[in-house]
């Protein structure tokens, strides 16, 4: 009798609450037990914070504090200075779970799945009973709003216990308090590494940690610069989901499947419409919201049958080669690095969604040398710190042959060991992520390449480094030769022979038999009102104070002919190109190129540039390169590759 | 004692020119000298030792090292040329000691030092106590029933018997061993034998094995220095004996062996004055340690690495050597002379060399 086992089930059905949803999927979340619980809080606090600030032109500056209660019991409190919560979105945000800004948009933020703080008040709530409070003000000469509040499990609805107006000193701003059971002892390690990553590819970020003992660490803000704006955009055809599809088309004011196609979609323009509905065999005219389901069923094959340009990349906001290389070696001061290269690649596109792929490597100081190297893997400036071996960069690192780089790896295969250190970020609108606690991008063979080419620029860049090195020390070699022992052999075999001391320039240049470049870069400087202002971009202008780099380049050539060449410098993008002397051939965002005059043997040259708009020390090092002369003859450039 | 160093003078000037000649003409200095390695040995069938080849290292000031080398062989001939004005002496550590205070020139180490002093040697074709340069070593001990006369230092000349005038450790050989400083006064006994190490020495002694067998105990102190190699030739050419080596049963002591017999690769230069062709050696064989049940320790990887490069030295190609090496390599094993303790003190001189001996025709049993 099928009905009455139907009854009998039915007795059975009801609603999952959030409760027992949360209780099932806690370890998904990232509180599956309470040292990572205590990571998780304090994450999804500290990524909304950045993701407000940033949203609405802030330089954020963080405040994180964690009291600690005998019993395994924490008080977390993060407080900022954002925009403030309106006080009607208070209880929503953090007492429903999937409630938020980001779900549906299609842009780059850290946040995207609206679970993030709600749940840490409801994990809070489970372990320790205790309500959570919020305190915000989203206007200068408005008090502040408190609002205690609490979790229904049952209806996923916020109640609100208690609420209340109060003075703020703040000019705008959110503090969160939350107690939730955690263990502080073993937790304490991924917090700080957490906020140390955070504050690695968040160089505009000033964050405060108070530990329970009253110790107080500070991760300074060393860019004024807010990152890029990322602007939201409308989905690409090539990453929409049938369901999405239909549910756009039922939505849409157009009353025509072109300009709906048009008009919802990036990347549709008029050609490309025209032949997507070709491809579907679909009228062009029709109207989208009385399509059926075979129809859009074509329309989602045919998008897929198209060759569609890329989304544009305006919607991410990647961090750039100069920052990330700050930041690194800001954090890496203690280690005295011996050299840190970045590479940047072009945006590209997986499944219709735009994402780009940073990378740098820090190089030697006091890295263990003996140690698997050490991975940054970070997501829109969000560190990924569980879960690496799952990771695609992770992934794409250990298929790299690194042997051919100055590191070890047993097999050409698997992370490499030496005394280096990875970072990886990828920006995008949407980062795959291989679960919910957002610990790992999946292997999606598009991103694992452009992972893999960005590692190769920069193992590049590592090895000519290293290359560069040897051949200096064996120079620096010979200059000694020359400088010290042979004046020394002439002196003394003349002294017993009773003879005078011979010249030495022509042996010293058979010896030398190079052209030498050497360097040196210094920093000044420049007062409120700079006295050049030509030199400054607007940007710049606004700074109390600036920095220019001053590079003098001298060419020495130790061969017994004379030579003739050209000299490339090459420059970061952002800088601002000063005075230089000689006057140069050409000068482009990339490098400033001299043509320089005949230098005959044991002659020297002296080349130099100014360079603003930039950092003491984001230019530490200089990138030269010759052409038209044999670059093996020179000792202190590369061969110039083109442009 | 003084003598003419007119010659010595010359050649040593003959460097210094070199190297301002070439400075003058623009070229890099450098200086040539026969390479010193075991490739570079060759049999001379004339000499009946083994000298230094055709193949020329050169010392170039275009390296780093090289500069390095030039400025110190110019303090050191500048030194040697000091102390000849002088008429005086040093040993090769005080010259050590001295280049401390040669600023840019000074050694790393002893070694290196020496070796430049032998470099010298081969590129002058001077020898050592040309330079008025002497060795550190204490000299080897000899026991056994030969009279040398020695020119001492208030220049008298004394007889020394080597049993009857000397204790236990018998007569020292000093530095000097050439004619002006001792000669032979005649010798009874019917072999020269010649042992690596002094335990062994002093247990061939103890046991009288000089007077029982007729022998001339020579202490070779591991690796002989110069005046030993040089002692036992003069030895066995003015006294016609026959000279046997005993040592242990390791590559390195048939290193020493062939120091004694065919000359040294670092002194191959020479090799006429220190090698004595007729040397032969006793043992301890690989093949004794299969006859005589040896104790043995496991070669280790520089053993074995020592043997295969012995595999390829010139000096080694005969079937003796090749065969023993050979079975050494495959039995992995190496022992000591005293391993042969195992069967009593006595059984060393009463059993072991006789039947060595014998063997290779030297005693009739
Ligand atoms: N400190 C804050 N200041 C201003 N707005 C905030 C702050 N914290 C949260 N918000 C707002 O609340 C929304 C919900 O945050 P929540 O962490 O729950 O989800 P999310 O960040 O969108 O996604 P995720 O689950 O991936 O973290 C955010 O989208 C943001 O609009
Ligand atoms: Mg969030």
């Amino acid at each position: 009798m099928p009905e009455v086992i139907a009854h009998k089930l039915a007795e059975k059905q009801k609603e999952i609450s959030v409760a027992e949803f949360f209780e099932r999927n806690k370890h998904i979340l990232g509180f599956g037990n309470p040292t990572r619980a205590l990571l998780t809080s304090v994450k999804e606090g500290v990524d909304n914070v950045l993701d407000a600030c940033e949203e609405s032109g802030i330089l954020p500056d963080i405040y994180v504090e964690i009291r600690n209660h005998e019993d395994g019991e924490c008080k977390l409190i993060v407080e900022d200075n954002g925009p403030g919560i309106v006080k009607k979105q208070i209880p929503h945000i953090f007492g429903r779970l999937l409630y938020g800004s980001r779900f549906h948009a299609i842009q780059q933020s850290r946040g995207q799945q609206g679970i993030g703080i709600s749940a840490v008040v409801l994990y809070g709530q489970l372990t320790t009973g205790k309500h959570a409070k919020v305190i915000s003000k989203i206007q200068e000469d408005r008090p502040a709003t408190v609002t205690e509040l609490a979790i229904d499990t049952n209806k996923n609805r916020s109640e609100v216990i208690n609420r209340d107006t109060m003075h703020w000193d703040k000019p705008s701003g959110t503090r969160f308090e939350v107690s939730i059971v955690a263990d502080y002892k073993r937790g304490r390690r991924f917090v700080c590494e957490y906020l140390q990553s955070v504050s690695i590819v968040n160089p505009h970020a000033q964050i405060t940690f108070k530990e329970p003992d009253g110790t107080e660490h500070l991760f300074e803000r060393i860019s004024d610069m807010l990152p890029r704006k990322s602007v939201e955009i409308k989905p690409h055809p090539y990453g929409v989901e049938l369901g999405t599809l239909i549910k756009l088309a039922k939505n849409t004011k157009s009353r025509k499947l072109s300009s709906f196609l048009k008009s919802e979609f990036s990347s549709m323009g008029d050609r490309t419409t025209k032949a997507v509905c070709e491809k579907a065999q679909l009228d062009k005219d029709f109207n989208p919201k009385n399509m059926s389901r075979e129809q859009f069923l074509a329309l989602h094959k045919a998008f897929k049958k198209v060759k569609i340009m890329a989304p544009t990349t305006e919607c991410l906001s990647p961090i750039g080669e100069t920052l990330i290389k700050r930041s690194l070696k800001h954090e890496t001061q203690e280690i005295s690095p011996e050299f840190i290269v970045t590479a940047s690649r072009p945006a590209s596109v997986y499944s219709g969604n735009p994402f780009q792929i940073e990378v740098g490597i820090v190089y030697g100081g006091s890295l263990p040398k003996d140690k698997t190297v050490k991975l940054m893997r970070f997501a829109n400036r969000v560190p990924l710190l569980y879960q690496q071996g799952d990771c695609v960069s992770t992934s794409a690192i250990s298929s790299i042959d690194w042997r051919r780089y100055g590191l070890e790896q047993p097999s050409g295969k698997g992370i490499p060991s030496g005394p280096a250190m990875f970072l990886t970020h990828m920006s995008s609108t949407l980062i795959p992520f291989t679960s919910e606690s957002k610990e790992a991008i999946a292997d999606i063979p598009e991103i694992e390449n452009e992972v893999k080419l960005a590692f190769r620029e920069c193992a590049r860049k590592v090895q000519s480094h290293i290359n560069k090195k040897v051949r200096r020390v064996k120079t620096r070699e010979k200059f000694e030769l020359i400088t010290k022992i042979l004046p020394e052999i002439a002196k003394k075999s003349s002294k017993m022979l009773d003879k005078p001391v011979p010249s030495l320039d022509k042996v010293i240049t058979k010896i030398m038999d190079v052209v030498w470049i050497e360097d040196i870069i210094e920093y000044e400087t420049t007062s409120a009102k700079p006295a050049q202002s030509t030199l400054f971009d607007e940007s710049s202008e606004k700074r109390e104070e600036g920095w220019i780099t001053k590079s003098t380049v001298m060419v020495v050539n130790y061969k017994n002919k004379p030579q003739k060449f050209n000299l490339y410098a090459v420059i970061p993008e952002d800088a601002v190109v000063g005075s230089v002397t000689p006057k140069p051939t050409k000068i482009t965002d990339n490098y400033i190129k001299w043509n320089l005059d005949t230098i005959p043997p044991a002659d020297k040259r002296d080349i130099y540039f100014e360079l603003a708009g930039l950092d003491k020390e984001d230019f530490d090092e200089n990138d030269l390169y010759v052409e038209n002369i044999n670059p093996s003859y020179v000792i202190g450039a590369d061969k110039w590759e083109g442009d | 004692m003084s003598r003419d160093y007119t010659k010595v003078i010359n050649s040593i000037n003959s460097i210094a020119s070199k190297v301002y000649n070439d400075l003058e003409s623009s070229e890099i200095p450098n200086l040539k000298l026969p390479t010193r390695t075991k490739s570079n040995i060759q049999f001379d069938d004339k000499l009946n030792v083994w000298k230094y080849g055709k193949n020329m290292t050169e010392r170039s000031a275009k390296s780093l090292d090289g500069a390095y080398m030039m400025l110190r062989t110019m303090y050191m001939v500048d030194f040697i040329k000091d102390m000849i004005k002088a008429n005086k002496s040093s040993t090769l550590r005080e010259m050590y000691y001295i280049s401390e205070g040669w600023d840019l020139a000074k050694f790393n180490s002893q070694p290196e030092s020496d070796s430049l002093a032998e470099d010298l040697e081969v590129i002058t074709s001077c020898m050592r106590e040309d330079f008025k340069l002497r060795p550190e070593e204490d000299g080897a001990r000899v026991i056994g029933n030969l009279t040398i006369e020695e020119m001492t230092r208030n220049k008298t000349k004394k007889k020394i018997h080597c049993q009857d005038d000397v204790g236990d450790s018998g007569y020292s050989i000093p530095y000097n061993v050439e004619p002006e400083k001792i000669s032979f006064k005649g010798a009874d006994a019917d072999f020269i034998l010649a042992i690596e190490t002094g335990g062994m020495f002093d247990r061939l002694v103890e046991n009288g094995f000089d007077t029982s067998n007729r022998a001339i105990l020579v202490h070779l102190k591991g690796q002989p220095a110069r005046s030993t190699r040089r002692f036992i030739k003069r030895l066995n050419e003015k006294e016609k004996l026959p000279v046997l080596v005993f040592t242990d049963c390791d590559p390195w002591s048939y290193r020493i062996f062939g120091s004694v017999a065919y000359g040294a690769i670092k002194t191959a230069h020479i090799s006429e004055y220190l090698a004595t062709p007729a040397a032969q050696y006793l043992g301890v064989t690989p093949s004794d340690i299969e006859n005589y049940k040896l104790p043995t320790d496991k070669l280790t990887k520089e053993d074995i690495n020592a043997l295969k490069s012995e595999l390829s030295d010139p000096r080694f190609q005969d079937s003796f050597w090749k065969h023993e090496i050979k079975l050494q390599l495959s039995l992995g094993k190496k022992s000591e002379q005293q391993a042969l303790a195992k069967y009593g003190l006595d059984y060393v001189t009463d059993t072991y060399l006789p039947e060595k001996l014998a063997e290779m025709g030297i005693i009739k049993k």
